[in-house]
């Protein structure tokens, strides 16, 4: 390594001459941002692929009540694994690929700012989810005792326990280095001109998410760490006898937790405020203010931790200020609603797929939103906690919210990365089906869970069948609606159909951003020099009041 | 405004493909995975915690020898300099929410947990009826006195000796860093064999108490929740002051083969940085965790 080095006096040769090298090896020695966010988009989608298969074992118990397929041991390890599988593998794997790939091509830039340990950030999660996966398969099975992993109950797992533990470390390392590489190239590497308020929103959004990242996957670190010393080195943090608390375990968590739901939602934000003016063809409404809605949703999401504990037996003083603090992100969040639809109001909308979802993702989000305003009143908590209520509202903001906010983005930047356009058709298929069966999975289990179905049981009382038929349905009917998306997309990396899918530089008409001004597909280093930074750019981005 | 302009002439710095972190992390998963084993007395033995761990190094050092050619050969502009500053700064602050975890663990137990147990307010039934005749106070290790009786060690002894031989290296770090700026390079490398020299004192002194701990006030990691959150903050902040004192060795030793300019030194700064770090927090522990 280091001869090569040697060979080039000056840094600037190297990326000038040759472009990746060939085979596999370019996958694991690459330090470019787009390769990086490639080999991200394809291992979240392969985590949501194996977490799906989880949830469809999950529906297909419940499609009855009384036991028909699985045991209820191996329920709760899918369970368990399907939320561990998806949030730590599928949604932040998949917006970090997206920040790779965009990032730099939105604030004008080479690459990251750390690119080698953005290669080490990635390769991570195949070796930290491969040990997590394989506890699967060891005497006592894998973790059953809920993502979450509430002491005393989790101390109980077998041999998969500190399998576990230390991939969730691995995972906080990736999480970690992968933010402040996000950070840094933010903070230092932008276009001359583009100041903090002239930055498109994807990026303002990642810069609050990766700063939500440093500051609490440390934490989630330093919990797990306690559970593994408690297990196996006598250590009493959660042990009522020791003077512990098992109840400090969930303070812990949950100051990691809840901002670990705005890590994401975020992005997702970031993307919806990007794609919404595009297609309305309008700048997005009250820049300023969305970023400062972002601000404070971070900032509230640090004091909001509790409302997830409100049946643990807290003080009343505790319970009332974790209530009004968590009513008041409705306030941000609003503004951000609301923002949105004055973006579209009387714009000249076209739908295209990016557009479906986006305004699909402003809609079902909001119902999800709601959901977690009834959520964070305690005096109805107590009827509501670890319900169906509680899966339907999170799976709302998370599905319909983050995932679908993904999908948006991938559809509205493929053409940027392949060259490509996909087949809108199809798309739009896609759209309806997801749209719809989604809603048939989770909208009944508002239904059931108001009722007093109980979440993580593969039993139920027989009263709720009808519901969750409905919903086992939609979840089938949503997991092979995806090989619409996934076929769609493969085509345009491996461009199946020919030159007809040929896109330009600037896909969309309403586009606006620096990555529209290269060629489709992006060069393999999109910037040698820092661009010029238009005013046409930043029209749409960058809010209309600073344009004149 | 003076760098913008000059952030155009400059040309950005990709470094070359580079194998080392997937075999950090191909290593680091076999020490994890041997540890894990180990933990669940699989039988696999001592050989992947081996192999993992001695890699690990390896390609640390392997890694970090690209970065330290890369930095000598002149191919690092103002803006990698940048970029190094924001990384490190970030990354301390991630190692600052670490620590939070722990001491907020502290916090809980003593403000919490503990008088809670004792029937404090609203709780007076779990004290009659789970823990009858357990009075709150601190130290403790619980009503279930795990661990056995144990004694605690006093703060204005060992641990004040720690606290001024770390502000002294804070002190002697800050002279070596000015001696460098000064282009005195000799007065540097003493003065960060000092800051050596305290450093390893300081851990040859914590090793003692914890042996004294152990030995002859039954103070253990198992005292309860007192011996917990003790060990553990100590614990993770002795691991801090020995990696810190590994790189204050490796950045003594890059001084004396010549590295480092009076006007570009960042990997001194960083070390020096996080040197601090581990001093502040060691305050925040000598006050929480020895003296009240």
């Amino acid at each position: 390594m280091a001869h090569t080095h040697d060979d080039h006096a000056h840094g600037h040769d190297d990326h000038a001459h040759h472009g990746p090298d060939k085979g596999i090896m370019r996958w694991i020695k690459t330090t470019n941002h787009k390769d990086l966010g490639t080999l991200y988009l394809f291992f979240s989608f392969t985590m949501f692929f194996i977490g799906g298969l989880m949830s469809l074992v999950i529906r297909a118990e419940l499609f009855h009540p009384g036991l028909q397929f699985v045991e209820p041991e191996f329920f709760n390890q899918m369970t368990t694994m399907h939320a561990l599988v998806m949030i730590f593998g599928g949604v932040m794997p998949g917006f970090v690929g997206l920040a790779n790939w965009m990032v730099p091509m939105m604030i004008g830039c080479s690459d990251l700012a750390l690119p080698r340990v953005n290669n080490w950030g990635f390769w991570i999660l195949p070796f930290g989810f491969a040990m997590m996966l394989s506890t699967l398969f060891m005497d006592g099975g894998g973790p059953a005792g809920g993502w979450t992993m509430y002491p005393p109950l989790m101390l109980q797992t077998g041999n998969a326990f500190p399998f576990l533990i230390f991939s969730i470390h691995l995972l906080g390392i990736s999480s970690i280095t992968g933010a402040i590489n996000v950070v840094v190239t933010i903070l230092n590497m932008r276009t001359p001109g583009m100041t903090l308020l002239k930055m498109p929103l994807f990026v303002w959004a990642w810069l609050i998410t990766a700063y939500l990242l440093i500051a609490v996957m440390p934490v989630l670190a330093g919990a797990v760490t306690m559970l593994l010393t408690d297990k196996y080195f006598g250590t009493s943090f959660f042990n009522a006898a020791g003077g512990g608390d098992p109840v400090l375990f969930q303070h812990v968590f949950w100051f990691f937790g809840h901002p670990e739901v705005y890590i994401l939602i975020l992005p997702a934000f970031g993307v919806i405020s990007t794609i919404i003016p595009t297609f309305a063809r309008k700048p997005l409404f009250g820049y300023d203010s969305m970023v400062y809605a972002l601000a404070s949703i971070a900032f509230l999401s640090f004091i909001v931790w509790a409302h997830h504990m409100f049946t643990v037996g807290m003080p009343l003083a505790g319970e009332l200020f974790f209530m009004f603090a968590t009513m008041l992100i409705a306030v941000p969040t609003g503004v951000k609603v609301f923002n949105w639809v004055a973006t579209m109001w009387r714009g000249s909308l076209t739908f295209e797929t990016p557009m479906l979802f986006a305004i699909a993702f402003v809609f079902l989000f909001t119902i999800g939103g709601f959901s977690g305003l009834m959520l964070a009143m305690t005096p109805v908590d107590f009827q509501y906690h670890d319900t169906y209520f509680v899966v339907a509202h999170f799976h709302y903001v998370l599905v319909p919210g983050a995932v679908f906010s993904i999908i948006a983005a991938i559809y509205y930047w493929i053409p940027k990365w392949t060259g490509r356009m996909y087949n809108e058709k199809a798309g739009q298929w896609h759209f309806w089906l997801s749209a719809i069966f989604i809603n048939l999975t989770f909208f009944p289990q508002h239904f059931v869970g108001l009722a007093g179905m109980q979440r993580r049981v593969p039993d139920y009382a027989v009263q709720f069948t009808d519901f969750n038929e409905i919903s086992t349905i939609g979840a089938f009917g949503f997991f092979f609606a995806q090989f619409i998306f996934i076929f769609n997309m493969l085509a345009c990396c491996y461009g199946w159909f020919g030159r007809k899918q040929d896109a330009p530089a600037r896909v969309w008409e309403g586009a606006h951003g620096l990555e529209w001004t290269v060629p489709s597909p992006a060069p393999y280093h999109t910037f040698e020099e820092p661009p010029p930074l238009p005013e046409s750019e930043l029209a749409s981005i960058g809010g209309g009041a600073h344009a004149h | 405004m003076s760098t913008q302009a000059a952030a155009h002439s400059e040309r950005y710095f990709v470094p070359a493909p580079s194998v080392w972190p997937f075999v950090l992390t191909a290593a680091l998963v076999c020490l994890v995975a041997g540890v894990a084993s180990f933990l669940e007395n699989d039988h696999v033995g001592p050989v992947p915690i081996f192999i993992g761990g001695v890699l690990s190094i390896a390609v640390i050092f392997l890694w970090f020898r690209d970065v330290v050619h890369e930095s000598e050969g002149g191919r690092y502009s103002a803006q990698v300099d940048r970029t190094f500053r924001w990384g490190m700064s970030w990354f301390i602050f991630s190692e600052v929410m670490f620590f939070g975890a722990f001491f907020g663990a502290l916090f809980y137990a003593r403000s919490l947990s503990i008088p809670w147990l004792g029937g404090e307010g609203t709780k007076v039934a779990t004290n009659l009826f789970l823990w009858p005749g357990f009075e709150a106070g601190w130290p403790s290790n619980g009503p279930g006195e795990v661990g056995g009786s144990f004694q605690t060690i006093p703060a204005f002894g060992v641990p004040l000796l720690n606290t001024i031989l770390l502000l002294t290296s804070g002190f002697t770090i800050t002279m070596a860093h000015h001696a460098l700026k000064a282009n005195r390079r000799m007065i540097c490398i003493l003065w960060m064999w000092a800051t050596v020299a305290l450093g390893a004192s300081f851990l040859w002194f914590q090793a003692h108490e914890y042996l004294e701990a152990y030995t002859e006030l039954n103070l253990t990691l198992g005292s309860g929740v007192y011996g917990s959150t003790f060990f553990m903050l100590t614990g993770f902040h002795g691991l801090h002051v020995t990696l810190g004192t590994i790189m204050l060795i490796t950045i003594t030793l890059r001084l004396m083969f010549g590295h480092f300019k009076p006007d570009s030194h960042f990997g001194f700064e960083g070390v020096a940085w996080y040197w601090h770090f581990v001093d502040v927090v060691w305050l925040a522990l000598f006050v929480v965790v020895y003296w009240l």
